[in-house]
This record gives C-alpha cells, sequence and structure tokens, in this order.
C-alpha cells in the first residue's frame, strides 16, 4: 500500500469536507494572532507584525511561483515587481499626492504588471539562464533607480505612507478611538489558556501599534490569491504553462504560443509582485531602496523552490520557512544567515524536490523509476 | 549627460577600464566553464573570490607588511600572497564541489536546486567570514588572531602603500606600473587557461564532458574529475582576480563577493556563456563600459549602465558576444 501525502489525503475527500477543510484552515490562520499558541508565538518580537511578514512572504512566493514554477522561468529580479508596487503607492499617497492608500493598490498592481509586459516584452526571447541574470539586472536597475532619483526619495526613501483606512465607531482624526468591537487575546503564561482582556485587537483598526488587523487584510489578499491561483492552474493557461516548462518545442509545435504564455506569467507574477509591494509599503509605511536588495530576490526564489516549485502550498509553506524561521530564532541573531544558508544546502541535498512537491511531478519521477528499472537493469556507474 | 568628462579622461577611463575589467574576466572564468560543464550558475563562485582576497589580505599581514615596506618585500609579499590565495580560492572551490554540488549530481536533482545548493553555501561561507571573531573564539583563539579576525563585519584593508611609477604615456594618461601589472597578469593567467583546455589532454576532456556528459562517460572520460578539474581552475584564477583585486582597490569586507560576483556573472553572460574567450571579452567591455558610463551619467549610475547593456546586448546577441563554444550550441 502506497503511503498518502498530506496533498493526496485531502484530494480524497469528497468535494464538501474538503471544503470544511479550507474553510476551517483559513479560519485557524485568522485567529492565530488571537489565540498567541505556545511555540508558535515569537518570543521576542511582536507576533503580529511576524505574521504579516509571514504572509506578505507566502504572497510573494505564490506569485514567484507562478512564473519559476508554472512556466519555468528563472527570475531573479522578482523584488523589482515588489519595489514598483511599494513605491507606486508611496509616491502615490505621500510624495507627489494625496491619493487614499486603497485606491493606489490598483494602479501600484497596474504598473506592476507594466514593468513585467515591459521587461518580458524583449527578454523572454532569450532562454533559460540568460533570463535569470537578464531578470537579475533588472531588479537591481529598478533599486538602483530608486536610489539615485531624488523624485523617488533616493537614499532616504519616502515615509509617513498611509495604510488602509481605519473603519471605527469614533475616530478623532487619524487616530481609531473606538473600533466596531474589539477581540481579546489569549494569555497561556500560566499553562492553561486565559482570557486576556488587557490585550485587546480592535477590528479594522489599522493602527501603529497593532498589526493583526494588517494580518488579517493581507490573510484575505492571501486566500484570494490562491483561489485564483487554483482557476488560472487549472484551466487553459495554465496546461499551456506546464506544457511549455516541460518542453517548450514540442509546446509551440502543438500549437501554444509560447511567447505570449511566458509573458502571460510574467505578467501575473508581476501582479501578484506589485500586490505585495503595495502591502507592504501600506504596512510599514516607510518605502526605501533598502527593502528591495537583490538578496531579498534570492530569498523569494529560495522560498519557491524550497517549499516544491510548482506547488501553491509548496510556495505557501516554502514562504512560511523563510519568513519564519529567522524570526522565531531572533535569539540566534547573528548566526541565522549561516545557519540559514546550511539550512539550504541540506535541503537541497536531502530534499531536492522541495518540502512539498507538485503530485505530478512525484508521479513523473516514479514513471522515471519505473521506466528505468524495465529497461536498463545495469546501470553504467562502473564507465563515470 | 556630460560627454565633457569622457572627452577629456578618455584614455584614463580606459585604461582603468580595462584593468577593472581584467579583475571581472578571471572570475568570470570561474562561471563560464563551471556553466559550461555543468549547466550550473555556480552562485558560491563570488565566495571563493572573497577568501581570496582574505588569503591575500592576511598573508601580507602575516608577513609584517607596514606602510613603509620597501619597494621589493611588497613585490615579494605579493608574490607569495598570489600563490597562497590561489591555493585558498582553489581549495574553497574544490571544497564547494564536495559539499554543495557532487551530492546533488548524483541524485540527478533538477537544476534548480542546485542553484538553492549554490545560494546556501555562498550564504554560509560569506557569513562565516562575517562571524569570523565569534567563531575562533568558540577555540579561544580570537586573542591570537585578532589582528585578523577582530571586527570582522567591517572593511580591511591592506597594510602597505602599493608602490606606483608611472610608465609611459597613452595620450594624456600616464599608466603606472598597477595598471599595466593587473592587466598583463590577467591576460596571461586567461591565455594560460585558453591554451591548456584547448591544447592538453585534461582540458579534452573538459571539452567533452562539456559537449555531451554521456559520450564522455562511455569514452573513458572521468566525469568527476573532470568537475573537479574545472572548478579548482575557476577557483585559481578567482585567487589571482582576488589579488589583482586587492592592489587595485586595496580593501575587502566579508560581503565583499557578492556584488563582483553578479558583475563577473554579466560579464560571462555577456561574452557567451561557456565560452573562456567570451569571459574575456565580456569582462573587458564591461570594465570600460562602466567607467564610460559613470563618466557620462555620473558614478550612481554606473551599475544601471552595466545591466542595460547587458540587456541590450543579448536582444541582439541573444547568447553572447562570442556565442556559447565550451557546451554544445542548444537551440
Amino acid at each position: 500500500m502506497k503511503s498518502l501525502g498530506i496533498g493526496a489525503r485531502v484530494e480524497t475527500l469528497p468535494k464538501w469536507t474538503k471544503i470544511v477543510f479550507f474553510v476551517l484552515l483559513a479560519l485557524f490562520c485568522y485567529a492565530l494572532p488571537v489565540l498567541q499558541l505556545p511555540l508558535i508565538t515569537t518570543p521576542d518580537v511582536d507576533f503580529g507584525g511576524v505574521l504579516f511578514t509571514v504572509a506578505l512572504y507566502v504572497l510573494i512566493a505564490l506569485g514567484l511561483n507562478i512564473v519559476v514554477g508554472y512556466a519555468g522561468l528563472l527570475d531573479l529580479g522578482y523584488v523589482g515587481f515588489y519595489a514598483v508596487g511599494a513605491y507606486s503607492v508611496a509616491v502615490l499617497t505621500t510624495e507627489h499626492g494625496s491619493v487614499p492608500y486603497l485606491w493606489t493598490i490598483p494602479v501600484a498592481v497596474g504598473l506592476a504588471m507594466l514593468s513585467g509586459v515591459l521587461l518580458g516584452a524583449p527578454t523572454l526571447r532569450v532562454r533559460g539562464d540568460y533570463l535569470a541574470i537578464v531578470t537579475l539586472g533588472f531588479g537591481e536597475i529598478i533599486r538602483l533607480t530608486a536610489v539615485n532619483l531624488d523624485w523617488l526619495g533616493g537614499a532616504r526613501g519616502i515615509s509617513n505612507v498611509p495604510g488602509p483606512p481605519d473603519i471605527c465607531k469614533v475616530t478623532e482624526g487619524d487616530v481609531c478611538r473606538q473600533p466596531l468591537f474589539e477581540i481579546p487575546h489569549l494569555d497561556w503564561s500560566t499553562g492553561t489558556p486565559l482570557v486576556d482582556l488587557n490585550h485587546q485587537t480592535g477590528f479594522l483598526d489599522f493602527g501603529v501599534l497593532d498589526l493583526v488587523p494588517y494580518y488579517w487584510f493581507a490573510l484575505t489578499i492571501v486566500i484570494l490569491v490562491l483561489i485564483a491561483d487554483r482557476r488560472i492552474k487549472d484551466s487553459r493557461v495554465g496546461r499551456a504553462w506546464e506544457a511549455t516548462r516541460e518542453d517548450e518545442d514540442a509546446a509551440e509545435l502543438m500549437g501554444v504560443p509560447t511567447f505570449r504564455f511566458k509573458l502571460l506569467a510574467f505578467a501575473m507574477g508581476a501582479f501578484v509582485g506589485g500586490l505585495a509591494g503595495a502591502l507592504f509599503a501600506g504596512n510599514s509605511s516607510f518605502v526605501s531602496p533598502l527593502s528591495f536588495l537583490l538578496l531579498y530576490s534570492i530569498l523569494f526564489v529560495a522560498a519557491v523552490v524550497v517549499g516544491g516549485q510548482g506547488n501553491r502550498w509548496g510556495a505557501v509553506v516554502g514562504g512560511i520557512v523563510v519568513a519564519y524561521l529567522p524570526e522565531r530564532f531572533r535569539s540566534f541573531q547573528d548566526w541565522r544567515v549561516m545557519i540559514f544558508g546550511v539550512a539550504l544546502m541540506l535541503l537541497a541535498v536531502y530534499r531536492p524536490q522541495g518540502l512539498l512537491p507538485p503530485r505530478r511531478r512525484k508521479r513523473a519521477a516514479q514513471a522515471e523509476r519505473e521506466d528505468q528499472a524495465t529497461h536498463t537493469p545495469t546501470t553504467i556507474e562502473g564507465a563515470t | 549627460m556630460d560627454f565633457n568628462l569622457l572627452t577629456h579622461h578618455f584614455f584614463e577611463l580606459t585604461i582603468t577600464g580595462l584593468a577593472l575589467g581584467s579583475v571581472y574576466a578571471l572570475v568570470a572564468l570561474g562561471y563560464t566553464m563551471v556553466y559550461g560543464v555543468l549547466r550550473l550558475i555556480n552562485f558560491a563562485h563570488s565566495e571563493v573570490f572573497l577568501y581570496g582576497t582574505f588569503a591575500t589580505l592576511w598573508v601580507t599581514y602575516f608577513m609584517g607588511a607596514t606602510p613603509n615596506s620597501s619597494t621589493g618585500a611588497v613585490i615579494g609579499m605579493l608574490a607569495v600572497a598570489l600563490v597562497l590565495s590561489m591555493a585558498v580560492s582553489g581549495g574553497v572551490a574544490l571544497l564547494l564541489e564536495k559539499f554543495a554540488y557532487r551530492p546533488l549530481i548524483k541524485r540527478n536533482a533538477p537544476q534548480l536546486i542546485a542553484l538553492i545548493s549554490a545560494i546556501g553555501a555562498s550564504f554560509f561561507l560569506s557569513e562565516a567570514m562575517g562571524l569570523r571573531d565569534r567563531i575562533t573564539g568558540f577555540i579561544g583563539l580570537d586573542d591570537n588572531l585578532s589582528r585578523y579576525v577582530a571586527s570582522a563585519r567591517d572593511t580591511r584593508s591592506i597594510a602597505f602603500d602599493m608602490p606606483r611609477r608611472n610608465l609611459f604615456a597613452i595620450g594624456d594618461y600616464q599608466v603606472n606600473t598597477t595598471d599595466l601589472l593587473v592587466i598583463l597578469s590577467a591576460l596571461l593567467m586567461m591565455l594560460a587557461v585558453d591554451q591548456f583546455i584547448r591544447r592538453s589532454r585534461l582540458g579534452r576532456g573538459v571539452r567533452a564532458v562539456a559537449q555531451d556528459p554521456e559520450s564522455a562517460a562511455l569514452m573513458g572520460v572521468n566525469s568527476v574529475r573532470v568537475v573537479q578539474l574545472t572548478f579548482f581552475l575557476g577557483g585559481i584564477m578567482a585567487g589571482a582576480a582576488a589579488t589583482l583585486y586587492m592592489i587595485r582597490i586595496g580593501a575587502t569586507k566579508f560581503d565583499a563577493g557578492f556584488i563582483l560576483g553578479v558583475k563577473a556573472f554579466t560579464a560571462a553572460v555577456m561574452g557567451g556563456i561557456g565560452n573562456l574567450r567570451g569571459a574575456l571579452l565580456g569582462g573587458l567591455v564591461l570594465g570600460v563600459a562602466e567607467n564610460y558610463g559613470s563618466a557620462i551619467f555620473g558614478t550612481q549610475w554606473k551599475d544601471v549602465v552595466a545591466f542595460v547593456l547587458l540587456v541590450v546586448i543579448l536582444l541582439f546577441r541573444p547568447t553572447g558576444l562570442l556565442g556559447e563554444s565550451l557546451g554544445k550550441a542548444r537551440a
């Protein structure tokens, strides 16, 4: 009997159980910051902020997964789209205008998509590894332009970027005095959960002290993107991406306009990247070139590959791993990048397919093994 | 936009650009050879270079370099540093191959995961250098070695003044000894590697594996050895580049490898990745173009010029200036 992974097990459930499962999972995710579960909660940093960062990374990993995982295009400059999104918001709300935050999100996303198309149109004709360095260059060009142009705030960046509007019962200026209702957190310090009325989170109160509402906002977007991702992956577009990734020439011969689909993947990826950038700008209220270093592009690719490229749940897990672990183990502060490096190497050696590889790839690997077992009984190990 | 600066200092910009470009070219060799043989972007190659710069630094410290060291002493120290930093970088490259790549190649892992392993190795190596004071602190050696490991996260400079003498004038620029030294030694080493790959028996093995690993294995080429050899050759070239870099720039830092690695990889791609002569051409073009670019648009746009140039070149020559020749031509 073949053992089933979690994914396969969920897949075999009847449809309504599946829906219930995912709804419960989503509810659990929403409740996380309030539950304050021991072990999971970060001891040294604000848990709400960490959860927001995790949601942001998950979103980014989902977007990059479309480009790297589905379409098979190695993008080492993904941070560029993220930066375009963040800067669009910052410029429109603060530096050169005072458009409300929520209105700037569509603009930010549109500009990110546009930059994706502008970058992709000339460069997607070059193949494979060349694309990696070209996109890497693009990410750096965006960052250096932001550093050098005073119009974009230069090296000091843009501060005081507003967040989403509060929805409140009583407001005083910009500050929410009395939110619609408050949700108390749990307190585990005695070993049993107690309701902690001293720590409450105001519903839809996007203040500076409590980042939990931002997390809920980001999580909602993540869920929407996940649903959209599922619809796209199972459509003709998703199949075209897969065909292009596996064998571009064969796909072209079968009548798939590969270039157009690659461009679409790029634009979709840029869309999600821009969205993540806009979220980031609204949350951190400060956008500077330091947030868009090349290093982050690499971290994003690591998130996708660590999780298992081509599987949206893999991307989710990868985003969580890359964003959460360093925050959880902040006591190792100085050593964490080094430990992260070692972890990446170990993962590559012991789990090369990623933590959650897509099922199709697992099946392909198994078929290949069976194929080899029947056709080439003796290996040619000795020759090498 | 300021073309005055460019026209007035044209020869100076060209010569210094060539000197910087030859350092890029030497590092680019490592990227290009590993890519040619394994189809792998060896992301950690920048750290191979980094360890070379520190080897050079420490050798000159160890040999007691001071600002008053005589010219002869400096030349002697640099010669020793060159050899040792080549050895260190070659060693690091071999270790990389052993721990970060060979386990993956054995398991026939997908290409992207090898990139992840390389990224991991790169993080590890550069952070290990940045935490060297702590690491030596564990074994209680940090007091004895304080000169080498103290302030691990800051920029460290070589302790002597590089003797410079102006040799001859090209246009209105006085070419000095360091320019000439850097350019000539880089060219010499590139020539040696090129001839080694083209003429020697081992070089033929490298070319064979690059063209078709399976057939090469069937013809009795030991592919593990070939891969080791490529890593090692790339490593010693990066070591040489590191010494030349220290001669020109004179300072290094635990994360100094990264940006230079990106530039060198750009140079390799620009020239046609997998192509040794392409790496040379790409490096020189990149170095000179950066200098011209910073003269015209201002220094802060230097890197932007470099990357835009790369994109433009790839648009018109999708396989780089000289095409891919070490590996088989891909459709």
